[in-house]
């Protein structure tokens, strides 16, 4: 085994301590946020056959759009595609400001993303994958969402927007 | 003179490495600024269209030519130097390493054809279910498995060295080497597994689709460390080169530097799932894990940062600053290379506040595939990685080639420009991506872009022609070196730093490799094993491919 020590300088082991407690501290403070304040990423929903997930009448996403479930709460069932155009189905969502919206959000043909603006809802929506996140808007007026992952051509001109009434 | 000599032929041999990732720049670097002047306002696209069909395929040449043929072929070529030069002895199997390097330059012209034809524009992520032309992924597939190749020739040249010094620590430049490509032959695994496995078959017609949730988990398997992959050369330079030419200057702590690298080893591939956040097919317990990894690796980048500024700072001392920051002053900054690295090393420490945010689960909700990631990623690659790879050039090419850097001066500018024009770049598209502009969008067309962008999406252009002018010196400089008429009078001193302590001192077990690459095995396995075999498990290859730019 070894036969020397290992030197460290003092200043060298000093700085190494802060390293370690500064990373401490933000782990803390992403974990405060995530189990503490609930500010949660996407988990696994439901898996889908996106040859069939778009035209199946069994399939919300073949009639897609906003469901009210019970008194300003809400299920959004989006269809995010590129074929024939790149679009969000439905492209428009109007909801009452205090609603609590989920969004469960596929793909019949590559890869999309949906980020609301002004929000802390962005994820990835892939085909085959359900991407589910709840958002409540308590604040009135105009949240665009937009596709943040390359679909091909006119990955830049797909988006929607969410219009929240006072 | 009685530094190791390094034969004509493996300078030659090197050399052709760094004559490939220069060529690759070039015509990856022309169409960097398209894409921010696009932004700005002003698209030449439509004057390209007769070549280049859209912004998403000058893109793809852009992020396929800079940040994987330039880095890879760099790279190769600069580690495969340290490991000769570092232990002092040819390499065992010329032959072997030149296979390897004729694999990566067929795989880049087999991946250039179709992406060239319009037929592979699918960005340097190739996410499936876009589709690229087959002879995409045979070129990748080249390209990665060329330079595992180069690197067996590099561990055997390694293994007779050890076979004669068997109580000799490595030299560090060699060590570092070697690390590196330990690291690149197992991250790479990922995305030889996504392209044989799936891409590639698929590409061909023998399977009918692919899952596209595994395929990124297996690309973001090799994603992360390919950033340790670029980045770590660079430290190689910063830790063992950059003191010595910055003012004589001695590396600080030989032991802690090697202990970065082991740890860099161990936690960079076990930490993908950062890169995958808001995917829907991951559970989020395994990205928390993740997550705290990432924080780790940040670690032996904080000791990197220890190391080299005392390092300099010893450097500073020595040609007579004094006081606090005095040093800094006396620092070569005349020479060129020393100039570049520096720049490169101060935009990194801004890179590195960004790169946190990105690692911080939820914090990333805001920033994922916004402009803020490119803004991030152009100060890490394209400068602390780039501008280093650069500063290396300008001692390296003429040690090489036997010739005189070209016009040191415009050398000494060109970094400058560079420095000046990422940080208008960068910042703006920090900016942006926090005021939630997408990435990867020709945002000088999209119709949801409020007034609110513009003077930041004009200072996009402005800080892409500002590289554009330093990327343009610094072709200049590399050409009319390369052609220069003036040689250099006896061979160029390779620049090493002296460890300030012998590291014949340092601890037997920093110079053992298999504790560390067990430890690096089971970390993976434990941290990715049990969601890999689950998506494997549950694999669905449902997706048929989309040809839809």
């Amino acid at each position: 085994m070894s036969a020397h020590k290992m030197h460290v300088d003092s200043y060298e082991r000093n700085w190494m301590i802060f390293s370690a407690v500064l990373l401490v501290v933000f782990a803390t403070a992403v974990s405060v946020a995530a189990f503490g304040m609930g500010i949660q990423v996407p988990a696994p929903e439901q898996r889908v056959d996106p040859r069939t997930v778009a035209t199946d009448p069994n399939s919300p996403w073949s009639n897609p759009g906003l469901r009210e479930i019970a008194p300003g709460k809400y299920d959004a069932y989006i269809l995010a595609r590129a074929v024939p155009l790149w679009e969000y189905l439905p492209k428009e969502l109007t909801v009452p400001a205090g609603s609590s919206v989920t969004f469960y959000v596929t793909s019949p043909d590559v890869q999309h993303g949906f980020k609301i603006q002004d929000t802390n809802a962005n994820f990835m929506v892939l085909p085959g994958q359900v991407s589910k996140l709840t958002v409540k808007f308590d604040k009135a007026g105009t949240y665009n969402f937009i596709c943040t992952e390359f679909c091909g051509a006119g990955h830049g001109i797909m988006y929607g927007a969410i219009t929240v009434t006072p | 003179m009685n530094q190791y000599q390094v034969s004509a032929a493996e300078k030659k041999f090197i050399g052709s490495h760094i004559l490939v990732a220069i060529l690759a720049l070039a015509v990856g670097s022309l169409f960097g600024p398209l894409q921010a002047f696009e932004h700005a306002g002003w698209d030449f696209y439509t004057y390209l269209k007769p070549w280049i069909k859209s912004y998403y395929q000058g893109l793809t040449v852009h992020g396929v030519l800079n940040a994987l043929v330039w880095t890879t072929f760099f790279i190769m070529g600069f580690l495969t130097f340290n490991v000769i030069f570092g232990l002092k002895r040819p390499l065992k199997n010329p032959t072997l390493n030149k296979v390897g390097f004729w694999m990566m330059v067929v795989g880049v012209l087999a991946a250039a054809i179709p992406i060239l034809a319009n037929q592979a524009t699918v960005l340097f992520t190739f996410y499936p279910p876009l589709k690229a032309n087959w002879a995409f992924y045979v070129g990748l597939t080249l390209v990665v498995v060329g330079s595992w190749v180069e690197g067996w020739g590099l561990f055997m040249t390694y293994a007779d060295w050890r076979k004669e010094n068997k109580s000799e620590r490595t030299p560090f430049v060699a060590f570092g080497s070697l690390v590196t490509i330990l690291l690149w032959q197992i991250c790479t695994l990922g995305v030889a597994v996504e392209i044989l496995t799936m891409l590639l078959p698929w590409s061909l017609g023998l399977i009918e689709g692919v899952d596209p949730q595994l395929a990124r988990t297996y690309f973001w398997f090799t994603g992360h460390p390919l950033v340790y992959f670029w980045l770590l050369p660079a430290y190689i330079s910063w830790y063992a080169m950059l003191p010595k030419q910055a003012g004589n200057g001695k590396m600080f702590s030989d032991s802690l530097a090697r202990l970065a690298f082991w740890i860099f080893l161990v936690l960079s591939t076990p930490l993908g799932f950062h890169h995958q956040y808001v995917d829907p097919g991951v559970p989020p317990a395994w990205k928390f894990i993740h997550s705290l990894l990432t924080f780790g690796v940040f670690f032996p980048s904080m000791m990197t940062a220890f190391t080299v500024i005392a390092s300099l700072e010893h450097a500073g001392r020595k040609q007579g600053g004094k006081g606090i920051f005095g040093w800094i002053g006396k620092l070569k900054w005349s020479d060129p290379s020393v100039t570049s690295q520096l720049l490169a090393g101060i935009l990194f420490f801004f890179g590195g506040i960004g790169g946190l945010a990105n690692a911080s689960y939820n914090v990333n909700l805001v920033l994922h595939n916004t402009a803020f990631i490119p803004g991030h990623f152009h100060l890490t690659v394209a400068t602390a990685v780039t501008l280093s790879f650069i500063g290396i050039s300008y001692w390296l090419v003429p040690y090489l080639t036997g010739r005189k850097l070209w016009q040191p001066a415009w050398a000494r500018i060109q970094a400058w420009v560079w420095f000046v024009g990422m940080i208008i770049f960068s910042n703006s598209m920090h900016v942006l991506g926090l005021l939630g502009a997408p990435r990867r969008v020709p945002l000088g067309l999209a119709p949801y872009v409020p007034a609110e962008w513009n003077s930041r999406l004009f200072q996009v252009g402005l800080g892409g022609a500002i590289l554009f002018v330093s990327g343009i010196m610094y072709l200049a400089v590399m050409y009319k070196t390369a052609t220069n008429k003036e040689r250099v009078e006896s061979e160029v001193i390779v620049p090493i730093a002296e460890a300030m302590q012998d590291p014949a001192k340092s601890p037997v077990w920093l110079d053992r490799w298999a504790p560390w690459i067990y430890g690096t095995l089971a970390l993976i396995v434990i941290v990715y094993g049990p969601q890999l075999v689950e998506q494997i498990a549950n694999i669905a290859l449902t997706s048929p491919g989309f040809r839809v730019w």
